[in-house]
């Protein structure tokens, strides 16, 4: 086999497993949007706050203190005690399900039965207050985040498969965490698709996703059930938020990633689970041998748009998106 | 049949002036129309009947462009039409109102009204830009046309009121003043008396008997009220299950008996 | 007690369609345009000019600009940022290419390239819906930027990646380069921000706005009233454009002066316009002015108060304007969709009835 052909099978390799982890955020932004409705634009900066809160918890930051001191002139910084990884992943996990709740009570109660767009704005004000919110709680310098993921990449791997090319080929380069990551994140989908189709919870949960008068009319909580999918929301943000800052560092950039998620869904549809799935992969894959194959011809840097376009194209094609339930429009 | 003839109440109906023709829509497997003909006549009011989900709002969308149906021809003024988006249909001169009030609810009744007359201005963006001049001239001979109808459909107090605000019989009336704005050469009502109470039934037939009177307008309306079809209409198709079971006038109708078995139900034996 | 609509009457439909239907209105406004045309121009200073006046010019047009696409024709757009740095690069071309044309014609040129590269990434909005088409322009935002950056035409080769306005005089006045007055730069976006709202006003009282509503409010209706869907979309798309395209020419121009494509005109400024919008009123051409002057305002004001008076570190205040934008966007869309505008408007409907309210 040749080198080239081979170095084209590790971009796909990276590009799958960029892909769960596309998937991964894209499939918080379907739990929400099917639930209520909203598209959640805040799901990549929930992720930021929740991988700044981790690390606030671990190190025993104290919240608020750059403004503490500004105001009463006092000079604290942390409390002076760690806090080990399991526990502060669970501490994490309640922040982001009492973020869930307020989130619920003091914007999204007051916006029921407005239009689908409107709600999306009110989500890039979210997406504004988080930011600044995280920025003032925890500092805004690049932090490390030590959960003990493993780090670089597999010499094994490297070398069981350096055999299989020529000379020009050294076996595939790959970062543990990456599969680290893949493996959380194919654990994580499966358990939420399992708790969607088969908890009682998942059940209601799609009720209110189908018809919300008629979830209401049989005694289900909508209240509870956004409580719910805004908390599950949470945890994944948790997830990709460990998993993305792990990698590159606690830092504004990690938001962005929610801005990798929306071309995955407009692929995938905005409802269905395995379309978030199966688009993750596609753009994943897709933007990776892009970049190798044509983008070191116009610039490179590809990564940027190749996704958007991809998905704009698509999408004058198939305005559902590969998985979405076809549109009828009744007069 | 005659090319024209007088009704009973003196108004004169002229030639052919939409010829639908063995028209069949399917959705899917489902045969929502099958093989039906009609036509309407100029100046007449022809209404279409039948139970639930017999397929006559499919027809009026046929109609308006709405739907494209697999086999048939749709005729008007003479001439067999090409498939057409709504908007073509509507610069055709055919307006309609819809069973779910369909108004801007954004805009005032005024601008609502307005909108009805889109197809009759003519001046281009630049020309609207500077406002002064020919799209000046054209706002305000339009609006004259548009103040007439307010007038006639009794309307002028709200003339600014945004529509999001009215009361549902109001609206009703708003959007058959948008429909007529168009000065359509064939007016189509999708009930335009449902939810209304007797008082409000009373007015909207008056208002559609003055537009067939005053403007000549040709009507089709689907309407379920028996009583106000039969007093309304010239001639009545009756629809069940996407088939023609009967067409004449309201008399004629009344005594066919394939009619009378749709509506009150019949034994199968 | 002379806020009243009585005693004035419309004897034409000209009258009663006029943008000021209260005479004191019209009063109002044309001691507004004296003041901004006659005395500000006398007293303006470089930090007036540079830190609140111009800014708030060329991002009205902005506002101006995506207020006709999202507000009037209800199509959501992300794509402003990457709209205004077009804008941005054709009057850069333009300026170089042609130095011996008047910048003021180079702006409407960029103006109308805008336009077209607009309507060209309106197309998809027939097939595509809502928050679709949302997301779909933000494809516009991350292309159009990316081609900036890494075509080296656009930028004439500089080896900074920036480009640079040269030096352009007005009736013999210098509007860009280093050497520009403060009156100088305020004059210019003052009469482009006129021109275009009178354009605004004009193209959404009359037929060509109509249509737009129409398909704003519901498009079935629209369609069987006469209204292309397409046809209309791609008019707001492209006028809206046309809009941000002057606005994006004007802010690296006369504003900036040197402009690096992702910093200047990132989806930051998508987002920044897009609040400008909402908080102002969608839909409202003064909502427009409302909603540029207040987020123009709102870091000035914070670093005044923050920084200036309270002596917090700048971080710490650019983190709780963050929150204080955030938290004002979600309370506008729960409390007054329509924004600053509807304040204004009940506020004028209380005084019109004022002291008699029933």
């Amino acid at each position: 086999m040749s080198a080239d052909f081979l170095y084209g099978i590790e971009v796909i390799l990276n590009g799958l497993m960029a892909g769960v982890l596309y998937a991964l955020v894209a499939l918080g932004f379907v739990l929400i949007f099917k639930a209520s409705g909203i598209f959640n634009y805040a799901q990549g900066v929930m992720a930021l706050f929740a991988a700044l809160t981790l690390v606030g918890i671990m190190e025993g930051q104290v919240p608020f203190a750059h403004m503490i001191n500004a105001i009463f002139g006092t000079e604290i910084h942390h409390f002076g005690w760690h806090v080990p990884a399991l526990l502060a992943i669970f501490l994490t996990l309640c922040v982001m399900v009492a973020f869930a709740w307020a989130v619920q009570k003091f914007v999204f109660r007051h916006l029921v039965g407005q239009e689908p767009i409107i709600l999306f704005m009110a989500t890039i004000g979210l997406a504004y207050f988080l930011e600044g919110m995280g920025d003032l709680m925890w500092g805004s310098d690049i932090k490390t985040l030590k959960v003990g993921l493993p780090q670089g990449g597999s010499r094994w791997i490297e070398d069981m498969t350096s055999g299989l090319g020529g000379d020009d080929f050294y076996g595939f380069f790959i970062d543990k965490l990456d599969m680290v990551a893949t493996v959380v994140a194919a654990i994580l989908v499966m358990s939420l698709i399992a708790f969607a189709q088969y908890s009682k919870q998942g059940r209601a949960m799609r009720a209110v996703a189908d018809d919300h008068q008629a979830a209401l009319s049989v005694g289900i909580s909508l209240n509870f059930i956004w409580v719910l999918v805004w908390s599950l929301a949470g945890l994944v943000a948790l997830v990709a938020g460990v998993m993305w800052g792990a990698k590159s560092g606690v830092q504004f950039s990690l938001s962005l990633i929610a801005l990798k998620a929306l071309p995955v869904l407009m692929l995938g549809g905005f409802t269905s689970i395995p379309g978030a799935i199966v688009g993750g992969l596609i753009i994943g894959v897709g933007e990776k041998l892009f970049e190798y194959t044509i983008g070191g011809m116009i610039g490179g840097a590809t990564e940027n748009w190749f996704a958007y376009v991809l998905a704009l194209i698509f999408l004058v094609f198939r305005p559902q998106g590969l998985f979405g339930e076809k549109i009828i429009e009744r007069v | 049949m005659k090319d024209s003839y007088v009704t009973p109440d003196g108004r004169t109906i002229g030639g052919v002036l939409m010829d639908m023709r063995g028209i069949t829509l399917r959705f899917g497997g489902v045969e929502a129309i099958k093989d039906i003909s009609f036509d309407i006549r100029e100046g007449e009011i022809r209404a279409i009947i039948g139970p639930n989900g017999a397929g006559k709002s499919s027809m009026l969308n046929v109609i308006s462009g709405f739907y494209h149906p697999q086999e048939g021809e749709v005729w008007f003024r003479g001439a067999k039409r090409p498939t057409m988006r709504p908007y073509d249909v509507a610069r055709q001169g055919i307006a309609r109102t819809f069973q779910n009030i369909a108004l801007f609810e954004g805009m005032s009744v005024l601008d609502n009204v307005m909108c009805g007359r889109l197809t009759h201005m003519k001046t281009g963006i630049f020309s609207q830009a500077l406002w002064h001049g020919a799209a000046q001239r054209e706002e305000v001979e339009n609006r004259e046309a548009v103040e007439r109808i307010i007038d006639f459909l009794e309307i002028q107090a709200i003339r600014k009121t945004p529509v999001g605000r009215l009361p549902y019989g109001l609206k009703k009336r708003v959007e058959l003043a948008r429909a007529l704005a168009a000065e359509p050469k064939l007016l189509l009502l999708d009930e335009p008396m449902a939810g209304m109470n007797v008082e409000e039934k009373e007015d909207m037939s008056r208002f559609i008997l003055d537009v067939n009177d005053e403007f000549g307008t040709t009507i089709a309306l689907i309407e379920h009220d028996m009583g106000v079809v039969m007093d309304l209409s010239d001639r009545v198709v009756v629809m069940d299950y996407g088939r023609k079971i009967g067409d004449g006038t309201p008399d004629e109708v009344r005594g066919n008996q394939e009619v009378i078995d749709a509506y009150l139900g019949v034994a199968h034996d | 007690m002379f806020y009243r609509e009585a005693g004035d009457f419309k004897t034409s439909y000209e009258a009663d369609s006029q943008t000021f239907p209260i005479k004191f209105d019209r009063y109002r406004f044309w001691a507004v345009l004296a003041v901004a045309y006659l005395v500000i121009p006398f007293i303006i200073n470089d930090y007036w000019a540079n830190a609140i006046l111009v800014p708030f010019l060329i991002y009205t047009i902005a506002a101006i600009g995506l207020n006709i696409l999202t507000g009037y024709c209800g199509q959501v757009s992300l794509g402003t940022g990457g709209f205004m740095a077009v804008g941005a690069y054709a009057m850069y071309k333009l300026m170089t290419a042609f130095p011996d044309v008047s910048v003021v014609i180079h702006v409407f040129l960029a103006g109308g390239i805008t336009a077209v590269v607009g309507a060209a990434f309106g197309l998809p909005s027939l097939r595509i819906k809502g928050f679709y088409l949302a997301v779909a322009t933000l494809a516009a935002q991350f292309f159009l930027v990316w081609l900036f950056n890494k075509v080296e035409w656009f930028y004439n080769y500089s080896a900074s990646g920036q480009i640079n306005a040269p030096e352009r005089f007005v009736g013999g006045i210098a509007v860009t380069g280093p050497n520009t007055d403060a009156w100088a730069k305020y004059m210019i976006c003052l009469v482009f921000v006129t021109v275009c709202a009178i354009v605004a006003r004009n193209l959404t009282r009359g037929t060509v706005g109509r249509k737009w509503m129409a398909i704003r409010d519901m498009d079935i209706a629209a369609e069987i009233i006469g209204v292309n869907p397409l046809q209309a979309k791609l008019s707001a798309f492209a006028v809206s454009s046309f809009f941000i395209g002057i606005s994006g020419a004007l802010f690296f121009s006369v504003y900036l002066g040197a402009v690096e494509v992702g910093e200047a005109f990132g989806i930051q400024k998508s987002f920044l316009v897009l609040f400008m919008v909402i908080i102002g009123g969608l839909g409202s051409i003064f909502g427009s002015f409302a909603g540029a002057g207040f987020l123009v305002l709102l870091p000035v004001a914070l670093k005044v108060i923050g920084v200036d008076l309270l002596g917090w570190p700048t971080d710490i205040v650019a983190h709780l304007q963050l929150v204080i934008i955030g938290a004002l966007i979600m309370f506008f869309l729960i409390k007054e969709p329509h924004g600053l505008a509807q304040f204004w408007r009940i506020a004028k409907e209380k005084l019109r009835l004022w002291p008699f309210p029933y």
